[in-house]
This record gives structure tokens, sequence and C-alpha cells, in this order.
């Protein structure tokens, strides 16, 4: 196609989304005072983007039309390469991990703050990944098992006294638990389904939150959660909040170890095999049930235990934190990162939850911007940032 | 038995039901074809009832008639829905034809997120009040204590979208080709039917009684807001399902049964717990029934 053909279909673009974006975008009713406010300057900027976006979005196609024309990339992509080469991960680990462990003495406590948030939603992305990346399994009420985590710390320690040491396991296991029974009933269900139902159940569960309030207190949550300490500990607020930085520091590093070694064991490869055919899978006498439910077991574990620290670092919960879109935002950054891929998954969440606290004056953008990420990923990069690369063999002939 | 009481309920049940009926059509009409759960479906219902009070606002002031700002309005909505719904389709989902069934989803999950904030940016966060377009029937007082004029105008227009809907699936050249995709789209490529055309149309039609249902619901509720198409968007998804997806009559069957078995739980039982209840109802139709009410059990060849 010749670049005037592109200009011209461009340009039949613009005039298109100018026309659909007219009544929302151009209009505006007041229906108090009963008077009409019309915005021609949004057209216009709308006519000029939907001309640029335009040209990009069929020059990108084209470029993703002629490299799946020639032969699929060799190998994998520089970025895994870098991964893998041990003298570049390994003084890159350290470099992290120093910087880790000074980061709350470097930086003040409001950044130390983002950052423990940052890596709440680290673990809980690395928890979806297990669900979504390695098993195949499109968890959309991800967020109803961090609740969870986070009103059985509340609850447990309102009622009994419960300190955070042991509510951290609890919350996983009960997180797990809700798995588990959760899971039991959608095992059947194709992925579409599995997504509607487990959103279904995300909602049934703040729903409920919402309104048991002799169990919940209801929309007015639960508030004076203590933040954790060990005995013998008296620690001022900016010494729990790096505490609570190490803590979660540790619980990342934790989750990092498991769910590599998971990877590649026995049950992490059963995940993968079942996300790529059921029914060879079964044929080689992989239980499909109960692969499926350790799935959902293991990656609510996660959540529940991200949960239960995020109650002790916010010290007051109620149930508008855990909405779907909570769940989405994971999804986002398991997404974009690159679903099954550690790294990826890690710094998808970093860059989504990092990037929106500190370009403050965008913060109304953030959801929109979300939502085109999920399309422009699954559309130009469905891989992610950084793709997981699969043991592949090959057979060469001599 | 407060009989009165029940033939409130049982009429409120049948006018949600046919809201229900009407989104639920979209669901159904697009997943028999691409085997795809649109979830921008709620969204496009949501942007025809905004276009709609926008139109509608606009004209009451320039000084129309009634009638004809009611016209106009609907007509502009469903115009404007239409034009979504095939944007959305080119853009979100028309790349991903031949990718992963997961991929389609995020993305359309991803364009749910997107339109509802775009509405959120663009107008606003607030409830909007909408005019209540239907006007009370004189012939229907004696009845209206039942029924009220705008649902009965609900109903019925449920009832015509419905019957113009099965001729169009039914005897039309476009109709036909819509069924033969459903069943194969190889083979209907093969025998010259535009199959990008079709899923476009499929697209269109669907948003048409999205914006229908909009309109309705809004006027009969009246107030708007941007977040209204999810949760609506999610039990005309319930009752595709529990008519069996892929099935239009499902689908009407469906969301008739869910708008009753709502409106009788509200009514007898509790409303704190609406909505929780009909998640409930969806997951345990889906666990004894995975093929819904008048849907096929799926055979796999391996």
């Amino acid at each position: 196609m010749t670049a005037k053909d592109e200009i011209k279909k461009s340009f039949l673009a613009s005039l298109w989304f100018m026309f659909l974006t007219f009544p929302l975008m151009v209009i505006k009713v007041n229906t108090v005072t009963d008077k009409v406010e019309w915005r021609w300057h949004n057209m216009a900027l709308v006519g000029i983007g939907a001309f640029v976006l335009s040209m990009l979005w069929r020059y990108l196609l084209k470029r993703q039309a002629d490299g799946s024309k020639k032969e699929k990339r060799q190998g994998p992509g520089t970025i895994q390469t870098l991964l893998q080469d041990k003298r570049v991960t390994l003084p890159g680990i350290i470099v992290l991990g120093a910087f880790t462990l000074l980061f709350p003495h470097i930086f003040s406590m409001y950044q130390t703050n983002i950052m423990i948030s940052a890596l709440i939603y680290v673990m809980l992305g690395l928890g979806l990944n297990i669900v979504i990346g390695l098993a195949g399994l499109l968890d959309l009420g991800y967020v109803a098992f961090f609740a969870v985590g986070a009103y059985s710390y509340a609850l447990l320690n309102l009622h009994y006294g419960l300190v955070f040491w042991i509510a951290l396991p609890l919350g996983g296991l009960l997180a797990a638990l809700f798995g588990i029974l959760l899971g039991y009933p959608v095992l059947r269900l194709r992925g579409d389904y599995l997504a509607i139902v487990t959103l279904g159940f995300g909602e049934i569960i703040r729903l409920v939150l919402e309104n048991w309030n002799e169990f919940s207190f209801g929309p007015s949550g639960i508030s004076n959660i203590p933040k954790p300490g060990l005995p013998g500990m008296d620690l001022s607020l900016e010494g729990s909040t790096i505490f609570i930085f190490y803590i979660i520091v540790a619980l990342v590093i934790f989750t990092i170890f498991v769910i590599n070694r998971l990877e590649n064991s026995r049950i992490g490869r059963a995940w993968i095999a079942l996300k790529d055919d059921e029914i060879a899978c079964q044929a080689m006498g992989i239980n499909k049930a109960k692969t499926k439910l350790r799935a959902f077991a293991l990656g609510a574990t996660w959540a529940g235990m991200g949960g239960v620290v995020f109650a002790a670092k916010t010290t007051f919960i109620n149930p508008a934190s855990f909405t779907i879109w909570e769940s989405v935002i994971i999804l986002c950054t398991v997404v974009l990162g690159g679903m099954g891929s550690i790294a990826g998954v890690m710094s998808g969440a970093l860059l989504l939850i990092l990037l929106p606290e500190y370009l403050r004056d965008f913060g109304q953008f953030r959801m929109i911007t979300f939502g085109t990420v999920l399309v422009l990923m699954m559309v130009f990069r469905p891989g992610g940032i950084i793709e997981n690369v699969r043991k592949t063999y090959k057979f060469e002939k001599k | 038995m407060d009989f009165e009481y029940f033939a409130q309920l049982f009429l409120g049940g049948l006018t949600r039901g046919s809201i229900y009926a009407l989104i639920a059509l979209g669901y159904t009409m697009v997943y028999g074809i691409i085997e795809l759960i649109n979830f921008a479906h709620g969204e496009i219902y949501m942007i025809g009832a905004f276009t709609g009070l926008i139109i509608a606002s606009v004209l009451t002031m320039a000084g129309f008639p009634t009638l004809a700002v009611v016209i106009l309005a609907g007509m502009a909505a469903i115009i404007y829905s239409c034009a979504y719904g095939f944007t959305m389709e080119k853009i979100a989902y028309k790349p991903l034809r031949n990718a992963p069934r997961l991929s389609a989803l995020i993305s359309a999950i991803g364009m749910s997120l997107f339109l509802q904030n775009y509405v959120l940016l663009a107008q606003t966060s607030d409830f909007l009040p909408f005019p209540s377009l239907i006007p009370d029937f004189e012939f229907w007082e004696p009845y209206a204590h039942i029924l009220t004029s705008p649902e009965l105008v609900i109903i019925i227009t449920t009832v015509v979208v419905m019957i113009l809907l099965t001729f169009l699936i039914k005897f039309t050249k476009i109709g036909k080709a819509m069924r033969a995709t459903s069943q194969d789209k190889m083979m209907a490529a093969l025998l010259g039917i535009n199959v990008d055309r079709v899923i476009s149309v499929t697209f269109i039609v669907g948003s048409a009684t999205a914006a229908i249902g909009g309109i309705l619901i809004a006027s009969h509720i009246g107030q708007i807001n941007f977040y209204m198409g999810f949760i609506a968007g999610i039990k005309a998804f319930v009752a595709a399902v529990l008519g069996g997806i892929g099935s239009i009559p499902g689908a009407v069957l469906g969301a008739l049964v869910l708008g009753w078995t709502e409106s009788f739980f509200t009514g007898y039982i509790s409303s704190d717990y609406e909505d929780v209840f009909a998640f409930l109802f969806l997951v345990v139709i889906l666990i004894f029934r995975p093929s819904g009410i008048l849907g096929r059990a799926e055979t796999k060849k391996v």
C-alpha cells in the first residue's frame, strides 16, 4: 500500500472517531441548570489524535504481520539471554539486593510506604501468575482471596488477639481453603465461564463483607489493626514501616523461591501441560481435578498472605479496597509483565504501581491507561514485556 | 398469600427480565459466532443510555416537541451504540481472531475498563438524572397500580425486538449467513460468505438491542452513571448462560427466569443480597447444567 493510501485511510479513521466521540466528548449537559457546554476543542484533539494513532496502529500491525511471515524469532530475545547469563545476573542480584536493603534508609518514609504497596502487588501478581500464567485459568476474583487474608487477620486479632506472625500463615491457609472451595465447583468449566464465575465469586465475597454487619462491620470496615512487631521490640511509626518493608521483601523473596521451584517441579509441569491440552494431559495420567485445585489453592495462599500484610500496613480495611477492579489491576500487572515469567510479572507490577504514584497529575487517567494497556498488549505483544521462555527441544538433522 | 403483591412481583420480574433479555441477546449472538464473551457489551448499553440522555437534553432545550425528542434521541442512541460496537470489534477483537481465547477475553476486559473510564472522564462520575421519556398512558390508568405504563412499554418493546430479531435471523440472507458462520466459520468462508462482515453485523445488531435496553431502563430508573453497564452486563451474561449461551430463545428464557427469581427473592426474602443471589444462581447453574436450559451439551473431538 502506498503512503497516500495510508494517509487517506488514517484521515477517514480520524473523521470516524470525531463522529464517534461527538456526543460524549463535545457536548456536556448540566441537567440542573439546563445549560449545554460545547467543547469543540475536544473534537479537534480527537481528530488529530485519531489520525496519528491510526497511522501508528496500521504501521505496527503491518510490522507484526511481516514479522510473523518471516521465520519466528530465533531463540530467546535479548532480555532473556541477559537474564540467563550468570555473569550478568549475579552482580545484578547483589546490587539489587543491596539497594533493597538500604532502600528505607535512603528514601523517605513516604517512598517506603509506596514501595511496600508495590511489593504487595508484586506478591499478588506472582500468586496470580500461578493460576493464569502456569495453569492457564483466568481468575477474575483473585482479590477475594486478598480480602480473605486481610479480614482473617483483622477479625482474628479483634476477637482473639492473634498476633501478626500467627495470622500470616493462618491467613494464607484460610485463603487456600477458599481457593479450594471456589475451585471445586468450577473444575469442569472452560476458560471464559471460569472467568465469569470467579468474578461472581469475588463480588459475592465483597457484597457479603459489605452487608453482614455483625460479622465484618459492614462498609465502615475495621480500624486499629496492630502493626507487626516482635516481643521486646518497641517500634516508632517510622521503625514499624521499615520493619514491614523488610517483612514484605522477605515474603517476596520467599514467593519467588517457591514459585521458581514449583515451576520446574512435577506439579508445575503438570500445570503447563494442562494449559496446553487438557485431553492429552488426562491421557498421560495427570489428575485434572487435583492439579487445578492445587493451582487455585497455591495461588490463593499468596493473596491471603499479601492480605495480612496489607491489613497490617494500612491498619484499616473495608470492603471498598477489594473491588473487582483490584483484580483487574493485578491481572494487568501479570499481562503487562508477561504471563508465566517471574521477572516479567515483577517488573510489570512495579511499573504499573509505581508509575501512577509518581505521575500523580495523571492520576485520573490511571484506569483508562490500564484498559488501554490490556488491549494493546494483547494485540501487539501477547507475551508481555519479558516473555516467558519455555524449554524447547529441537531435533536437528545431521 | 396476597395476590396483588404477587402479581406486582411477577410483572416487576417480567420487566426486569425483558431488560436483561435485550442485553443478553447481544452476548449470546456474539458468543454464538466468535465464541467470545464480549465483556464490554455492558458498556455499549451504558453508552447508549448516555448518548440518549445528552441528545434528549439538547433537543429539549432547543424546544423540540416531546415525541420528536423521544424518537430522535432513541435513534441517536442506537446509531452511536452500533458505531461503538462496530469500532470496538475492529480494534480489540479483529486482530485477535486467531489468538488464544484467553487473549481475546483479556482484551475485552481492557476494552470494558477503557470505555467506562472514557465516559467517566468525558462526562462525569456523578449520577445524572434521566428524564422519564415514556409518559403515563391514560387508557392504562386502571391497571397502573400493578404495572406502570413505562413497564408496559418495556415489555412490549422487548417482544417487538424479539420478533424482529427472530425474523432477521430466520428469514433474511444475512441471518442465514450468521447461522452458517456460527456453525463453521471456515466452511462458511469457503462458500463465499464474508465472515468479517457477518461478525461486524452481529456486533451492530447486538449493540442496537443493548442501546434500546439502555434507554428503556434509564428512563425507567431515572438516573444513569458510568458504572451502570457493568453490573447489568454481568447479569445479562448470567441470563445468557442460564438459557444456554449461543441460543437466542435461551437468552430470553434465561433472562425471564433470572428476572423472576430476583424479583421474588427481593420481594419475599431480602433485598440486601440481591446481587449475591444472582451470582450464586449462576454458580449453581454452571455446576449442575453447564450448557444451560436450552443449550446443547458440547462434545469435543480429540
